[in-house]
């Protein structure tokens, strides 16, 4: 078999003294790309080096959150949940360490994701796609998925003759196992999702027995099913025709940010090098294909800058690795800016400049929206209180010739233990307040993280009506009786038009 | 098959055999995964012909393998939703009147439920926010004809007033001037004296005339000094709340007619439960007693 394989495949070409030429193509390289033909395969090898060891780690802390943070604990009190963070959805709350978000503060959560869109638009103008390269899930879950596939059926080479071999049981063992592999990712992946929305050891008890609801079986399958699909099957493919962000990040890369590049001054002319030959005359690039080989997306650096590229840096890695082994400097594929590769194709050097006009406008941006952030929360109230003026009637006149009108007051205690509160009508002399159901005079109970609706009647006696315009402006008050804390809400008394002046 | 491929010299792609006017069309297949998911929606529509209802026939529909019915549907969520009540409907229903008060969730319950039912059976009157107009009365405040306690307020509903129920609450003024039992003259020196007595801008002399009239008349059901018997459904005439309107014109219209509202009885429309939340729901709007 092997031999027939060898006989196919030409004698390999010697790059340098002792590295052989990769027999790998860019085949996703745009001009080589037909949108009609079918996808081609990339087996990318295994590299080494600062960048890949960078990624490891980038890995195992973005996914150890992904999967342990559900299970952090954070006590707020007995009639609260004791998840650090989780998103509460039967009950409208979203719960993260410290904070607690009702639905209507969620501009906290838009702020935050002006924050993040911000922050990515400031790492691009500065360093490219650094997202896209090492902490987009999409990334990260391919990396994962690329090694379970290295663990079963070997690196580069070993994947790519096992690709060619007739189906046999050692190729169905190690195809089969990296499948399966791939799907218990895909589960754990759901799992951790699901676990955001519900006490995770509650819900993984309930999922095992099967009684957990079926919204989160089917988020598990859908979450495990995209895993699977995206990272395992679909790869580069997402990059490359389904993600937004490579037609976007054009816009806010320049001459001055550092993107991962292929030295061009440096390495053109290319070719193979023979051992004893002068390095003279000639680039350093020994057209190894190393970097090609690498490459996550099916890309050739060497072709410059292209939308395919996700910045990963694993060339860098593999052309080093070469450079050293021919004894050549380091860096002939690295980050450089597109303002000093131009400098240098004169001789010239430019400096980095990260501090640019662009950079400053969205860290100043940031800085705006972070203080605008630090200062709501820091002005987030515990006690919040509405009031609804009834429209219909406006006033009720009673038969003592007084004025009732209603109101519907509302009043939310965010504190993590129940409070008692008393209604107070500031600024209307001599006026009644009753609460349906509830003695005002012991207070409002509100219990722990909750709102309660008030049914509240305000009586102003004829003989006080006098006083007052046809609609008097007064404030509720609604009084915490444990801690004198307060909260004042200005609403509207209405009459009879000229009632209590003369006559009637 | 394959004998017959034809490639087109320009742009080498091949062509489908088709020509027209001496064009040739390219060959240009539609990417897979379109022709895929295509491929899936027919599938779909047709598992979606087989489990659902689909097709009419001349006399029906088929009805599919899943027999749904949008309609059972509601059926069924609007049952789900009476047995999800079903707790504190009988709780309600098993609760005396002046106690409901006393259990705040069952109040909720109660006063939400007959917010409902006054807004389906009742708005139509008494207004949207039980307001009332000239003739039906005002149900915020606390001048109520019949009684304004839970209990008088339920017994109102269940038999109505004036209604064809026979334990309606009817009690009739008389109609003074179209029976002729007062003359005009008559009338509007009474009206002058009720003026009087609500406190209103009034005529003396003719107040003074009126005065008599109203002690013969009047006096028997609104009191001697115009204070009504409400529970009997003659109103106060002191205070500044009219069903009719308190101005002169209307207070002759009120004695010329003897006017007299009607409301339906709702006991036999409504179930007891409903009845009683009504009753809960009007008593706390603020003026019940």
């Amino acid at each position: 078999m092997t031999k027939m394989m060898r006989s196919i495949i030409p004698a390999t070409i010697q790059a340098a003294p002792g590295i052989d030429q990769h027999d790998a193509r860019a085949v996703n390289s745009a001009e080589k790309r037909s949108l009609y033909s079918s996808r081609q395969k990339i087996h990318p090898k295994r590299a080494g080096g600062t960048f890949r060891r960078i990624k490891w780690m980038v890995m195992l802390v973005t996914l150890g959150i992904y999967y342990a943070l559900p299970w952090l604990r954070w006590y707020r009190g007995p009639d609260l949940p004791d998840q650090a963070v989780l998103l509460d959805m039967a009950h409208n709350r979203f719960f993260f360490f410290f904070l607690e978000i009702w639905p209507q503060e969620f501009y906290f959560v838009t702020g935050l994701l002006v924050l993040a869109a911000l922050g990515l638009f400031l790492v691009t103008s500065m360093a490219g796609r650094v997202w896209c390269g090492y902490t987009c899930p999409q990334t990260v879950w391919t990396d994962l998925m690329i090694a379970v596939e290295r663990f079963w059926q070997g690196d580069r080479n070993q994947r790519i003759s096992l690709d060619k071999k007739p189906w046999g049981l050692e190729k169905i063992f190690k195809k089969s196992m990296t499948h399966v592999t791939w799907a218990a990712i895909g589960v754990l992946t759901g799992g951790a999702f699901i676990f955001y929305f519900e006490d995770a050891p509650t819900l993984a008890r309930d999922l095992f027995a099967g009684t957990a609801p079926a919204i989160a079986y089917l988020f598990l399958g859908i979450f495990a099913a995209t895993t699977y699909l995206l990272g395992g099957i679909a790869r580069e493919q997402v990059c490359i025709y389904m993600c937004p962000w490579p037609r976007i990040q054009g816009a806010m890369v320049d001459h001055e940010t550092l993107l991962v590049s292929y030295r061009k001054e440096r390495g053109e002319p290319r070719g193979p090098h023979k051992k004893g030959d002068t390095w003279d005359d000639r680039g350093d690039c020994v057209d190894c294909k190393a970097c090609v080989a690498v490459c996550p997306t099916g890309i050739d650096i060497r072709d410059g800058s292209q939308l395919e590229c996700i910045q990963c840096a694993l060339c860098i890695d593999a052309c080093n690795d070469i450079m050293g082994k021919i004894g050549r400097p380091k860096g002939l594929i690295a980050y450089d800016t597109i303002a000093n590769q131009e400098a240098a194709a004169v001789g010239k050097t430019a400096p980095l400049k990260l501090i640019r006009a662009r950079t400053i406008l969205y860290a100043v941006v940031m800085g705006v929206v972070g203080l605008v952030m630090l200062a709501a929360l820091s002005l987030r109230t515990t006690l919040e209180v509405n009031v609804l003026h009834d429209r219909n009637p406006p006033y009720v006149l009673l038969s003592d010739a007084s004025v009732r009108n209603g109101y519907v007051v509302k009043v939310l205690n965010k504190l993590h233990e129940p409070h008692t509160y008393r209604l107070e009508a500031r600024g209307l002399d001599g006026a009644q307040i009753s609460i349906l159901g509830v003695d005002n005079s012991q207070g409002v109970k509100v219990s722990t993280d909750d709102l309660r609706e008030l049914r509240v009647y305000v009586t102003v006696p004829k003989d006080r009506l006098a006083t007052l315009a046809d609609a008097t402006n007064f404030s509720f008050v609604v009084k915490d009786m444990a801690t004198g804390h307060e909260v004042a809400r200005k609403t509207l008394f209405q009459k009879p038009a000229g009632a209590g002046n003369a006559g009637n | 098959m394959t004998t017959n491929r034809e490639i087109d010299a320009v742009t080498g792609v091949e062509t489908t055999g088709h020509v027209w006017d001496g064009i040739k069309e390219l060959n240009k297949p539609l990417p897979r995964w379109w022709l895929l998911t295509f491929y899936a929606t027919i599938v779909w529509a047709i598992g979606y012909w087989v489990v659902y209802p689909a097709f009419p026939t001349l006399t029906s529909y088929t009805k599919g393998i899943w027999n749904y019915s949008q309609r059972e549907t509601v059926a069924k969520d609007v049952s789900a939703a009476r047995s999800a009540q079903s707790g504190y409907r009988d709780k309600l229903a098993a609760t005396p009147l002046d106690d409901v008060k006393k259990d705040p969730d069952l109040l909720r319950f109660a006063v939400a439920g007959g917010g409902a039912a006054f807004q389906t059976n009742c708005a139509p009157c008494h207004g949207r926010g039980a307001q009332g107009f000239a003739g039906y009365p005002n149900l915020n405040d606390d001048d109520w004809l019949w009684g304004g306690t839970l209990a008088d307020i339920e017994k109102t509903l269940q038999v109505g007033i004036r209604s064809d129920h026979k334990d309606a609450r009817a009690t009739q003024m008389p109609k003074y001037g179209l029976e002729k039992l007062l003359d005009e003259s008559q009338i509007s020196d009474a009206a002058e004296f009720v003026l009087k007595l609500s406190g209103q801008k009034f005529d003396a002399a003719a107040a003074d005339r009126g005065a008599k009239t109203f002690t013969e008349q009047c006096a028997a059901c609104h009191g001697p000094a115009g204070k009504g018997m409400q529970e009997q459904g003659a109103p106060n005439l002191t205070d500044g709340i009219w069903l009719y309107g308190g101005s002169k014109a209307a207070i002759v219209e009120s004695i010329r007619t003897g006017r007299g509202g009607v409301m339906p009885a709702w006991g036999g429309r409504l179930d007891p439960v409903t009845l009683k939340s009504l009753a809960v729901y009007v008593h706390s709007l603020g003026g019940g007693k």
